[in-house]
């Protein structure tokens, strides 16, 4: 239950908010934190703690395409298809991924390590293509990087080469 | 050093600069909103952004203060700033920028404005995918909270002012305002009918203001340095002051560059932005994000300012521009934006929901070489039964490329089609209405 585990986080969420109902987005991410994705046990405990119907929780809940309401494996890969990602190469880091892993967009690996989407712009158009595993961003991928970002994860469960605060071009003007 | 002066970019290009309070204070941060607090009026400070010229960042360009001004005046329950930081329009992405590498400059521009309309309480709806800017701007307001400069009477004034950052979850259609408001309110983000406009009834349904990080990051430096010097920079007196252009596509630096309006996109593109990545020549741009239409080689001297982009037939929207070379395929890449709005559409109005599905079925036929003749009356027909008949202004983005590309490029269209006749694969895949 999420109540007994955070309840403090609770509070300190519903206290941001005068309408309860504001609270539904964070709730769900922590329910999809805690477990991966939001299952309806979860949805109908944050119905009551926001005294919504169920119902009104699942609307929502089915509205955002980040709230995952099945399984994924450990590690979502989510790149980008948007046009100025597939200017500069999308479609072949898809095509690089799937011959790696052996899975098309919308499928798992059998070990639920990899799961690969195929997503709309993520606002890095710049530094395309790129792809967001979990909560990182990974930009101006090439097939070497893929493969250490793939090995990395498997081996350590994080990258090095996630971006950090962002800024492109790079301050120094150095790369061109 | 750069051509040109930058304003919203200037502390994150100093060596060094890491966006934190300390940095940002050594850099002159949080003195406009020490120099206004308690001592200008909020009307006042309302009146140097009306006449700085200011005009929003997000898309539609609209007058910042006016817009505050629609505020009623003798309202007394609650008012709410949103900030909207759901930076969605594909080829944009400067507010990730600014708010990873200066997150404290949007927290100013935020307490002014908050102070400028009466807000007590404020929002940052971020778009669900910066993680990491959501944890920069919480630990920037824990710092600016921790200082006095956020909470209960702010730099020990009697105004009192709160922050949150609040994160979306994948929808693009919550960057238009009405959407973000009921994202805000724990709601599916379907735009509202307009009227009543927010300035009336926003946000739980009381008096709101919603503007993009890049409009409030002006702010400081606005009240900081004048509304004259703002107005002079750029191409006055309809579009003043600076943009951060983010350049993508076929270009040899693409990125974000902060330079005045009025500039041509000659000078972006072939300039600031290195020209195009190889020999091949350019072919085609986007001046403003996804959703204004597209320019060709022939529009590469309008000038970059809101109304020279429009009387070329598109719209400096977002400051979003995607260049593409000789030899792209316009027919795929009008699909691809026309995936992306399928994919984004709310589905609250009819036109906007079927139609979007309709489209992207006509358009992968026409480029699977399976499309016939009337396909393109079926295009322009159904565009134009979109266009100016939903809710939200989406409708009309969603259209652009299409209509766009056939007017520019309808040669390439009737290429493909005949393609499809000599092969005589026209067998059209049943048009359904799966969404």
């Amino acid at each position: 239950m999420l109540k007994d585990k955070y309840k403090n986080e609770i509070d300190d969420i519903l206290a941001r908010y005068p309408v309860k109902r504001s609270a539904l987005l964070p709730l769900l991410y922590m329910a999809q934190r805690e477990q991966g994705y939001i299952t309806e046990a979860a949805m109908q405990e944050i119905a009551g703690i926001l005294r919504l119907t169920p119902p009104q929780v699942y609307e929502t809940a089915t509205f955002y395409t980040m709230l995952n309401l099945k399984p994924v494996g450990k590690f979502h890969l989510q790149v980008c298809k948007s046009l100025m990602c597939a200017l500069v190469g999308s479609d072949t880091v898809i095509g690089w991924i799937g011959a790696k892993l052996g899975i098309k967009p919308g499928e798992t690996t059998p070990d639920k390590l990899f799961t690969l989407s195929v997503v709309e712009c993520l606002a890095a158009c710049g530094t395309g293509p790129m792809m967001q595993v979990n909560d990182d961003y990974y930009e101006r991928l090439t097939e070497e990087k893929l493969d250490r970002i793939l090995a990395d994860l498997r081996q350590t469960g994080t990258c090095s080469l996630k971006t950090g605060p962002f800024m492109w071009p790079e301050p120094s003007g150095a790369k061109s | 050093m750069p051509k040109y002066e930058p304003i919203l970019l200037k502390n994150m290009l100093q060596p060094g600069y890491t966006g934190s309070l300390a940095d940002y204070e050594r850099a002159g941060g949080y003195q406009a909103i020490r120099k206004v607090l308690g001592k200008v009026s909020p009307a006042d400070v309302t009146a140097v952004v009306i006449k700085s010229g200011l005009r929003g960042r997000g898309g539609a360009g609209f007058p910042t203060g006016v817009k505050w001004g629609f505020l009623p005046k003798d309202y007394q329950g609650p008012r709410y700033l949103c900030c909207n930081a759901d930076e969605s329009e594909p080829g944009t992405f400067k507010d990730r920028q600014l708010i990873e590498r200066d997150p404290h400059q949007l927290l100013e521009g935020m307490l002014l404005a908050c102070y400028a309309i009466g807000a007590a309480s404020s929002y940052i709806y971020i778009r669900g995918e910066f993680v990491l800017g959501a944890k920069i701007l919480e630990q920037a307001i824990n710092d600016a909270r921790a200082a006095g400069y956020v909470g209960k009477n702010i730099f020990g004034s009697n105004t009192s002012i709160d922050i949150w950052v609040h994160r979306g979850a994948g929808a693009y259609i919550c960057g238009e305002e009405t959407a973000l408001l009921e994202s805000l309110e724990g709601k599916r983000g379907l735009p509202r009918v307009k009227p009543p406009f927010p300035a009336t009834h926003g946000l739980y349904n009381k008096p709101t203001v919603v503007n993009n990080v890049e409009t409030l990051a002006n702010l400081p430096h606005i009240l900081n340095r004048g509304a004259e010097w703002f107005a002079s920079i750029g191409s006055p007196p309809k579009s003043t002051g600076t943009r951060v252009f983010c350049v993508s596509g076929h270009v040899t630096r693409p990125g974000n560059y902060e330079v005045p309006m009025g500039i041509t996109f000659r000078e972006l593109i072939y300039e600031q932005a290195g020209g195009m990545r190889s020999d091949k020549k350019l072919k085609a741009f986007i001046p403003g994000g996804a959703s204004a239409p597209f320019l060709t080689p022939d529009h590469l001297d309008v000038k970059l300012d809101f109304e020279s982009v429009a009387l070329a037939g598109s719209m400096l929207g977002s400051g979003g521009v995607t260049v593409m070379e000789e030899g792209t395929d316009m027919v795929w890449a009008a699909l691809r934006l026309m995936e992306f709005f399928y994919h984004e559409s709310c589905g609250k109005c009819s036109p906007c929901r079927e139609g979007s599905s309709w489209l992207v079925q006509i358009m992968r036929r026409i480029v699977n070489k399976r499309g016939q003749m009337a396909d393109l009356e079926t295009l322009t027909d159904l565009c134009k039964n979109i266009a100016g008949r939903t809710v939200c202004a989406f409708g009309d983005a969603e259209v652009s490329p299409i209509l766009s590309t056939l007017k520019h490029w309808r040669h390439e269209y009737v290429a493909m089609i005949h393609a499809a006749e000599a092969a005589n694969l026209i067998r059209p895949e049943p048009v359904g209405t799966k969404h």
